[in-house]
C-alpha cells in the first residue's frame, strides 16, 4: 500500500527522506531505512520513549509530539529527545508526609516555576503542566496528581522549561503520596487480606484443586454470573 | 483522517438499532459451543502455523512457526566466548525491566541481596506500560480468591496448573494492597470503595483500574520505587543474549550486550531471574500485535537452549478488539473495558452476533467468524477486516461523560486521528496480544534449571491456554514478588562454580545433527522493520 501512495519529503537530523505521507514519524523514519533503538518503545503512546520536536519549513513555530503517535506533514523537520536528564530526587515514601513541604524540600525548584506555560505547550498528552505545577507551588498534592494522571514522562516539558523544573518526577512524587496517604482506604480490601492471611479460603480452594475435568468443569458451568 | 463515506453511511445503521441494543446483551454461548467456534476460527488451530520444534528438551511439541524459528535459532556466541573477566558481580541479575522484573527487584532487595536489572529498552518500555483496562482481585464482600479460581481455570481451559493458579488468586488481595502502599491511585468512589468491572471471563466484578492507565500507572510507580533503593542497580539498552551455567548446570550469569556499541560482556550472579514478557513482535500469521517493540520472545530461546521446560507455547492469545482502522494505528490495543463498560460489538447490519465479554479467544473467534464466513464485516480501503464496536452507547447506559473520564487514553489515540469515539463507533479486529505459555515454573517460580527463576509473561502454567484480562499485570506483581522472595532466600547460600557455556556446543551439535542450518541470529532482540533498499 506505501508504495503506491504520494511521497512527501521530510527531515530527518537535517537529511532529507521522501516517505508516504500516511505514515506515523516512527513508521516514516523506518520507511527511509532506519533502525531504530533510541527514541522507541511501546509504539502506542503510552511510554514516552519518542518524543520528539518538529518545524515546519517557513514556520517559525516549534510543535511537540509523540513520533509513534504524530502523522508526518511535509517539509518536517525533526529532532528527537530520547533522553532528557531532568533531576530526579530519590526518597524513601514511607517517611514522608503528604504535606506541601514534601514537594518543596524533595523539589525546592519547584518554587522556581515562572507561570510562562512552555511546558503545556509541550505536552503530547494536552496536559495542563503550568496548571500541576503551580498547584504543586500550593502544596495541593490531591490536584497535583490527578491533573498529571495521564502523564506518560516523556520530558518534552522538562526540556522547555525555562526554570529547569522536572516537572513528570514532581508529578510522580505527588501522585504516589496521594495514593499512598490521600486517597481514601478501602476497607474491603483490608478485611479480605486479613481473611485470606487467617486461611479462611483454603479449604475450599483446596477442595477445587482436587476435583477432576468434568467436576471441575460443571462447577464452573454453575457459576453465577453478577449483573 | 476520519472515517470514509462508505463507513459513515454504514455507521447510520449501527445507530439505528442502538436505542434497542441498549437493554438487550447477546447470549453467551456454552461450552459446546465455544469449542466448536474454536476448533473452526481461533488463529491458534490453524494447522500450518505451527511446527514441531525438532531439537531439545521440549523436541516434538508444537509452537508457531516464526517461534520455532526463533527458539531453534542460531545463538549470538560461541562457546568459546571468554567469561573469564565478568564486567560486575551481583546478587539476584534480573532479566527484563517490566512489571515482573521490577516486582522482584523491590522483594529480592528488601531480602538483602544486592540486585541489578538489565533491560533491553528504557526501563519500563514494556508490555507492562501498556496495559490499560486493569488487574484482577477478589476483595468484594460478594467475591473470593475460590471464585476467581474457578474464573482463572475455567478461561485457561482447565489446563492451568493449579498450585499457580492458587498463588496467583490467593496473593492478589495483598499485591492490590501493597501497590496502594507504594502509591498506585486505584479508580475508588469517594467513600475509598475500588471501583471493579467485568472482564472477559469473569464471574465477580474484580476489574480494578486507574482509568485506561492501569498498568502505566502500576509500571511508573514500581520504577520509580525501585530507583529509590540504593541496592538496585538499572543498566538500560543492554539485553541478555544468553544465559551462563556452571559446571553442576546451576545457572551463574548471563552473555549481556549492548545494543548500541554491539559490545558483549559476561556479567556473574548468584541467582537469575527471567522477567523478559512476550512474543507479539514475531507477528504470527502476519498478526500485527499490540506488544511494545521489544517483545521478541528472547527469554524462552535463551531458556530452552539452557533446557528449561515450557508449556503452553502452542497458544497464542489474540485480543479481539485491536484498532483496525485508521492504518496508524492498526493492531494497538481497544481495551477489553471498553466492552466492559457496555460497549457492544455489531456487524454492517448493525445487529450483534456474540456475548461482549466471551473470554478472548472465543470473543476474537467470532469475530474473525463474522468477517471470514459470514461476510458481514466492514473492510477497509486497506483490506483489513474489521467489526464495529459501538463506543457510544457507554455514555448512554452510564452518563455522559463517562467515555472521557474512565477511557482518556483512547479517546486520546483515536482523537490524533479525528474519530470521536464518544460519539462515532470504532472499528476493530483481533490483533495478537499474549504469550498464554513460557516457560514452566512453579508456585516459587523455580523452573527445572537451577539458579533459574522466572516471572511474567515468559512463563508458562498459571493462565494454562487462555488468559483472562487482569489476570495478567496480576501475574506479573504476583509471581514476580514470589521471584523475588525466592531469590532472596536463595542467593546467601548459593556458591555458583566456574561459569561455562558448554551448553552451546551441545546445542551446536543438536542443530547441525536435525539439519538445522539457519542463520536467524536468537534472540532477535528487535523485530527487523526497516525498509531495505
Ligand atoms: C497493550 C496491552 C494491554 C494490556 N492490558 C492488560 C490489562 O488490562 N490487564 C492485564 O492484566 N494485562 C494486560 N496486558 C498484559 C500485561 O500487560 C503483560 O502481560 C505484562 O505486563 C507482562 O509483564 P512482564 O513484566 O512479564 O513483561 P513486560 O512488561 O513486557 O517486560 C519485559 C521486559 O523485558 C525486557 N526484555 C525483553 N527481552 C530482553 C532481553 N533479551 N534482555 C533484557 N531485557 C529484555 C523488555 O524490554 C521489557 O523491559 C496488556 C498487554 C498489552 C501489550
Ligand atoms: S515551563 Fe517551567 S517555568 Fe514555565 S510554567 Fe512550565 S514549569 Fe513553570
Ligand atoms: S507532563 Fe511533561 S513528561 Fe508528562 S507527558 Fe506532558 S510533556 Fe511529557
Ligand atoms: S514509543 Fe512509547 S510513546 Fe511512542
Amino acid at each position: 500500500m506505501a508504495n503506491q501512495e504520494e511521497l512527501i519529503p521530510i527531515y530527518i537530523m537535517g537529511k532529507r527522506y521522501d516517505v508516504p505521507a500516511s505514515l506515523t514519524i516512527m513508521k516514516a523514519m523506518e520507511w527511509a531505512g532506519y533502525t531504530l533503538v533510541r527514541g522507541v518503545g511501546c509504539r502506542g503512546g503510552f511510554c514516552g520513549a519518542c518524543a520528539t520536536v518538529y518545524r515546519i519549513k517557513d514556520d517559525p513555530k516549534l510543535y511537540f509530539g509523540l513520533a509513534c503517535q504524530t502523522v508526518v506533514k511535509p517539509e518536517m523537520y525533526l529532532g528527537q529527545i530520547p533522553f532528557f536528564p531532568a533531576k530526579r530526587a530519590s526518597y524513601d515514601i514511607t517517611k514522608l508526609e503528604p504535606i506541601a513541604a514534601t514537594l518543596f524540600t524533595t523539589y525546592p525548584e519547584t518554587l522556581r516555576c515562572l507561570g510562562c506555560g512552555t511546558c503545556t505547550k509541550a505536552c503530547p498528552q494536552e496536559l495542563n503542566v503550568k496548571g500541576y505545577m503551580a498547584a504543586a507551588m500550593r502544596g495541593d498534592i490531591t490536584l497535583v496528581a490527578n491533573m498529571s494522571f495521564d502523564c506518560i514522562m516523556c520530558g518534552l516539558c522538562a526540556a522547555r522549561c525555562p526554570a529547569e523544573e522536572p516537572q513528570y518526577n514532581i508529578a510522580i512524587l505527588a501522585r504516589r503520596l496521594y495514593g499512598r496517604y490521600l486517597a481514601p482506604r478501602s476497607p474491603h480490601l483490608a478485611e479480605r487480606v486479613e481473611e485470606i492471611q487467617s486461611g479462611k479460603f483454603d479449604a475450599e480452594i483446596q477442595n477445587l484443586k482436587s476435583l477432576d475435568f468434568n467436576a471441575l468443569k460443571e462447577r464452573y458451568s454453575a457459576r453465577e454470573i453478577e449483573a | 483522517m476520519t472515517y470514509t463515506p462508505e463507513m459513515l453511511e454504514n455507521i447510520k445503521q449501527v445507530e439505528a438499532t442502538r436505542s434497542q441494543r441498549l437493554h438487550q446483551t447477546f447470549p453467551a454461548m456454552s461450552l459446546e459451543e465455544r469449542t466448536k467456534l474454536l476448533n473452526t476460527f481461533h488463529p491458534d488451530y490453524i494447522k500450518e502455523s505451527m511446527r514441531e520444534i525438532r531439537i531439545g528438551v521440549e523436541k516434538g511439541s508444537r509452537m508457531p512457526n516464526e517461534l520455532a524459528d526463533v527458539v531453534e535459532g542460531r545463538p549470538h556466541i560461541g562457546a568459546d566466548f571468554d567469561l573469564s573477566q565478568p564486567e560486575f558481580e551481583t546478587d539476584v541479575l534480573i532479566i527484563g525491566g517490566g512489571g515482573a522484573g521490577a516486582s522482584a527487584a523491590l522483594m529480592a532487595e528488601e531480602a538483602g541481596a544486592k540486585v541489578t536489572i538489565v533491560t533491553k529498552l528504557r526501563f519500563g518500555d514494556a508490555n507492562t506500560m501498556m496495559a490499560q483496562g486493569g488487574i484482577q482481585a477478589a476483595d468484594r464482600p460478594n467475591d473470593s480468591p475460590a471464585i476467581h479460581y474457578l474464573d482463572v481455570i475455567g478461561g485457561g481451559h482447565f489446563d492451568n496448573f493449579p498450585d499457580l493458579v492458587e498463588a496467583l488468586v490467593k496473593d492478589a488481595p495483598q499485591v492490590i494492597a501493597w501497590l496502594e502502599q507504594l502509591g498506585v491511585m486505584f479508580d475508588k468512589t469517594p467513600d475509598g470503595t475500588m471501583m471493579e468491572e467485568h472482564g472477559g471471563g469473569t464471574s465477580r466484578k474484580r476489574m480494578h483500574s486507574a482509568r485506561d492507565y492501569s498498568g502505566a500507572e502500576i509500571m511508573r510507580t514500581l520504577r520509580d520505587e525501585v530507583r529509590n533503593r540504593p541496592n538496585i542497580t538499572v543498566i538500560e539498552f543492554c539485553p541478555a543474549v544468553e544465559l551462563v551455567a556452571d559446571k553442576q548446570g546451576r545457572v551463574c550469569g548471563a552473555v549481556l550486550m549492548n545494543l548500541e556499541t554491539e559490545r558483549y560482556f559476561f556479567t556473574r550472579a548468584k541467582v537469575v531471574i527471567l522477567s523478559t514478557g512476550g512474543g507479539g513482535r514475531l507477528h504470527y500469521q502476519g498478526f500485527p500485535t499490540t506488544n511494545h517493540y521489544g517483545a521478541t520472545a528472547d527469554g524462552i530461546a535463551m531458556a530452552y537452549r539452557l533446557g528449561a521446560k515450557l508449556a503452553f507455547l502452542d497458544t497464542m492469545q489474540y485480543h479481539p478488539t485491536g484498532a483496525a482502522y485508521p492504518e496508524q494505528i492498526l493492531g494497538l490495543l481497544v481495551t477489553e473495558k471498553v466492552r466492559g463498560l457496555g460497549a457492544q460489538p455489531v456487524n454492517i447490519k448493525g445487529e450483534q452476533f456474540v456475548y461482549p465479554l466471551e473470554p478472548r479467544d472465543v470473543e476474537a473467534a467470532a469475530f474473525l467468524r463474522e468477517c471470514k464466513e459470514r461476510h458481514l464485516g466492514v473492510v477497509t480501503p486497506t483490506g483489513q477486516h474489521a467489526v464495529w464496536l459501538d463506543t457510544p452507547m457507554i455514555d448512554l447506559l452510564h452518563e455522559p461523560g463517562t467515555i472521557e473520564k474512565a477511557l482518556p487514553a483512547m479517546v486520546r489515540q483515536y482523537k490524533r486521528f479525528n474519530i470521536d469515539m464518544t460519539k462515532v463507533p470504532i472499528l476493530v479486529y483481533p490483533t495478537l496480544h499474549y504469550q498464554n505459555g513460557g516457560i514452566a515454573i512453579n508456585a516459587d517460580c523455580e523452573t527445572n534449571i537451577p539458579g533459574l527463576l522466572v516471572a511474567g509473561e515468559a512463563s508458562g502454567g498459571v493462565h494454562g491456554r487462555n488468559r483472562l484480562m487482569g489476570n495478567s499485570l496480576l501475574d506479573v506483581c504476583v509471581f514476580g514478588r514470589r521471584a523475588g522472595l525466592t531469590a532472596g532466600r536463595y542467593y546467601k547460600d548459593a556458591k555458583p562454580g566456574e561459569p561455562t557455556l558448554a551448553h552451546l556446543e551441545t546445542w551446536k551439535k543438536q542443530r547441525d545433527e536435525a539439519g538445522i542450518s539457519t542463520p536467524l541470529r536468537s534472540p532477535i532482540l528487535l523485530p527487523d522493520y526497516s525498509r531495505k533498499g
